[in-house]
């Protein structure tokens, strides 16, 4: 009977929602609501001791983009805004480059591993996980300082002559980000390759393929969405890392979310923090689309 | 050196491991395969088989011993490198690539033209039947259509020799026998010497021109499909393919004797195959087994001790006098029953030329 049937239907919809309402409602309320509050406040005006004034205002969009000048009025690009921009994209971007060059021959290694030893190698990778962020920033600040271990080890064999300064400039940032994310890219690494057939190289090889060729016609093709994946774990948090820039990169190597933070405190400019805050979002979730794209596009290998 | 020999390995030995758990997988074989034959490695799973394939193909390097490709010494190459193409046990199909893509991977890397690439393709599509398919993936096509893009794959770059590792053992009964027709119909319009490994005695007598059997890391017997059935040169060879009858026997001036003394064939001209007079095992297939009437004069007296039908044949077993069991398979008549119930009494007339002497 078709009309019992319909009414089947909707009552199972109607439960269905009910029953994921639980979920639902703690999204709202844990992700969507603190958003909507973030979008909200990009466009009110700054309070004078920091909070908003609830006046409509495209003040802290404006000036993420653009400054005026106090003096004389005129409205030019914010050099300094951009910079800090640029130098976000381009440490994520170097710090997803570096974790895939590095992760990529350790999780080939692991998954090569015969299987009782692959777990062991697995637990490995996640041990630093088990130390705070910043404890392990401040590790590696103990590693690359002008008193750390790297210097002096290279003093002591005499590379050099004076003390070289790592720390608090960019490259700081980039290894500690590199250390710090490497995990995230060689575990979706190691699951494609994992599930890669390695009986595909020797068919590579068969049909004259050199090595180089087999790595970028076969095996780099088809475990492509781990790459993405891992790309994607790695490049979201670095663009929004805050912890390693402001531990290795001192005051000087500010990244997006040193300048959010600003905002929001010394700053005392709450719209253009949730401006800012916007727009890296926006960018996170330009770059979620492109793993979403090309992992449904050809996605069919895995 | 062989004139027309396509491949030849020489005292090929590979030995995996080392100390106590070393395996010699390849014990001295030496083969000549010629060129534009179909050539079949035959043998029981772990015989080495697949070990001289991947010797062939360059997955494997010889621990000792050299391989020759139409006389030059490919034993170091890479397999890059080796004008050799692989038909994989589990096809190896590039996942990522369409069937068109699949077939032309092999000329892309050799660095052909991108026209000559598209030609030979559409060339070798029309080859496997598979023209509709050309912009597929692999994972989108059936086991049988899987098949043929991997012969498609390796034939394309138009290889000295085609090594194939047990094709068809993935497949079901009934493609498999298209398939077998499908590879010989191949390897005839091809010209390319096929280098076959099989573990299934019967697809490697339909389909070769010569066989090589092996056993344990060691090439027992190279010969023409007729050649290896009825002429095998020992128990294991006669055993592994197809069913026989071992006897006990001995050999005199007159001809084959059983051990119980009755004569049951000429003497084999073509080989001597033990001792004159020493006790030799004898075998005999079961269809060259005559049954007659008991006591007709001559014939080996048995008695039934089972029939089993099979379609086409019905099996009949039966015993002799000394307690040696004998099959002999016999065409099913139209009624389905032979006649023979347990325990009739029976006379046993070997074919002429039937009873084969093997070596040990």
């Amino acid at each position: 009977m078709a009309g019992g049937e319909a009414a089947r239907a909707s009552e199972r919809a109607r439960n269905g929602w009910l029953l994921s309402a639980p979920a639902l409602a703690l999204l709202l309320i844990g992700a969507s609501g603190p958003l909507l509050i973030v979008a909200v406040y990009s466009f009110l005006a700054p309070g004078q001791y920091g909070n908003v004034v609830w006046d409509f205002s495209l003040d802290g969009w404006f000036r993420v983009f653009l400054e005026r000048d106090i003096f004389d009025g005129t409205v030019s690009a914010a050099d300094a805004h951009l910079t800090i921009f640029w130098r976000s994209v381009k440490l994520s971007l170097m710090t997803t480059l570096i974790t895939f060059v590095l992760g990529l021959p350790t999780a080939w290694f692991i998954a090569t591993r015969p299987a009782s030893q692959r777990a062991l190698w697995l637990f490995l990778i996640t041990i630093p996980f088990w130390t705070n962020l910043l404890i392990r920033t401040f590790a590696i600040m103990e590693v690359i300082r002008n008193e750390g271990l790297v210097n002096n080890l290279l003093l002591w064999l005499g590379v050099i002559e004076a003390p070289v300064q790592i720390v608090f400039t960019e490259a700081a940032v980039l290894i500690g980000m590199a250390y710090v994310y490497l995990p995230l890219m060689v575990l979706p690494l190691f699951a494609a390759i994992d599930r890669f057939d390695m009986r595909l190289i020797e068919a590579g090889y068969d049909l004259y393929a050199a090595r180089w060729q087999v790595l970028r016609r076969v095996i780099l093709p088809i475990i492509r969405p781990g790459i993405v994946a891992g790309s994607i774990l790695v490049f979201v948090p670095s663009l929004g890392a805050y912890v390693t820039p402001r531990v290795l990169g001192g005051g000087r190597q500010m990244m997006i979310g040193n300048f959010i933070e600003l905002q929001f405190g010394q700053g005392r400019n709450w719209p253009l923090g949730a401006a800012l805050s916007m727009l890296l979002l926006m960018i996170v979730m330009a770059a979620l689309l492109f793993y979403v794209r090309t992992t449904t596009k050809e996605g069919g290998d895995g | 050196m062989d004139e027309n020999a396509a491949v030849e390995s020489r005292d090929v030995v590979k030995v995996f491991g080392a100390g106590e758990s070393a395996l010699r997988a390849l014990d001295d074989v030496s083969v000549v395969i010629r060129r534009g034959e179909f050539f079949t490695l035959l043998g029981p799973s772990g015989c080495g088989k697949t070990t001289l394939l991947r010797c062939i193909a360059g997955f494997e390097t010889p621990s000792s011993g050299t391989i020759l490709l139409n006389g030059r010494d490919i034993t170091a190459e890479p397999p890059n490198r080796r004008p050799v193409n692989t038909v994989f046990q589990s096809y190896a199909l590039f996942p990522h690539l369409t069937v068109a893509e699949n077939i032309g991977f092999g000329l892309e890397m050799q660095g052909k033209p991108r026209a000559e690439v598209g030609a030979t393709v559409e060339k070798m599509l029309a080859l496997v039947k598979l023209e509709a398919f050309a912009s597929r993936k692999p994972q989108q096509l059936s086991g049988g259509q899987q098949q043929r893009v991997a012969l498609a794959r390796a034939l394309a770059p138009a290889p000295e020799v085609l090594l194939l590792d047990e094709p068809l053992s993935a497949l079901d009964l009934k493609l498999r026998k298209e398939m077998q027709g499908e590879l010989k119909r191949l390897q005839h319009e091809t010209g390319i010497t096929f280098v076959f490994v099989t573990h299934d005695q019967e697809e490697a007598l339909t389909m070769s021109d010569r066989i090589g059997v092996m056993e344990d890391g060691r090439l027992l017997q190279v010969g023409a499909p007729r050649e290896i059935y009825n002429r095998p040169v020992n128990r294991f060879v006669a055993d592994f393919i197809g069913e026989t009858n071992f006897l006990k026997g001995r050999l005199a001036a007159d001809g084959i004797h059983l051990a119980s003394g009755e004569w049951v064939g000429a003497p084999d001209q073509a080989r001597g195959g033990g001792e004159r007079g020493g006790e030799v095992t004898l075998a005999v297939r079961p269809e060259q087994v005559r049954i007659e009437a008991a006591g007709d004069a001559g014939s080996l007296a048995a008695t039934v001790t089972e029939t089993v039908y099979s379609g086409t044949d019905t099996h009949c077993h039966m015993r002799l006098a000394d307690g040696t069991e004998i099959v002999a398979r016999l065409q099913s008549p139209p009624s389905g029953d032979v006649g023979l119930a347990p325990g009739a009494e029976v006379g046993l007339r070997f074919a002429e030329g039937a009873v084969q002497v093997l070596g040990d």
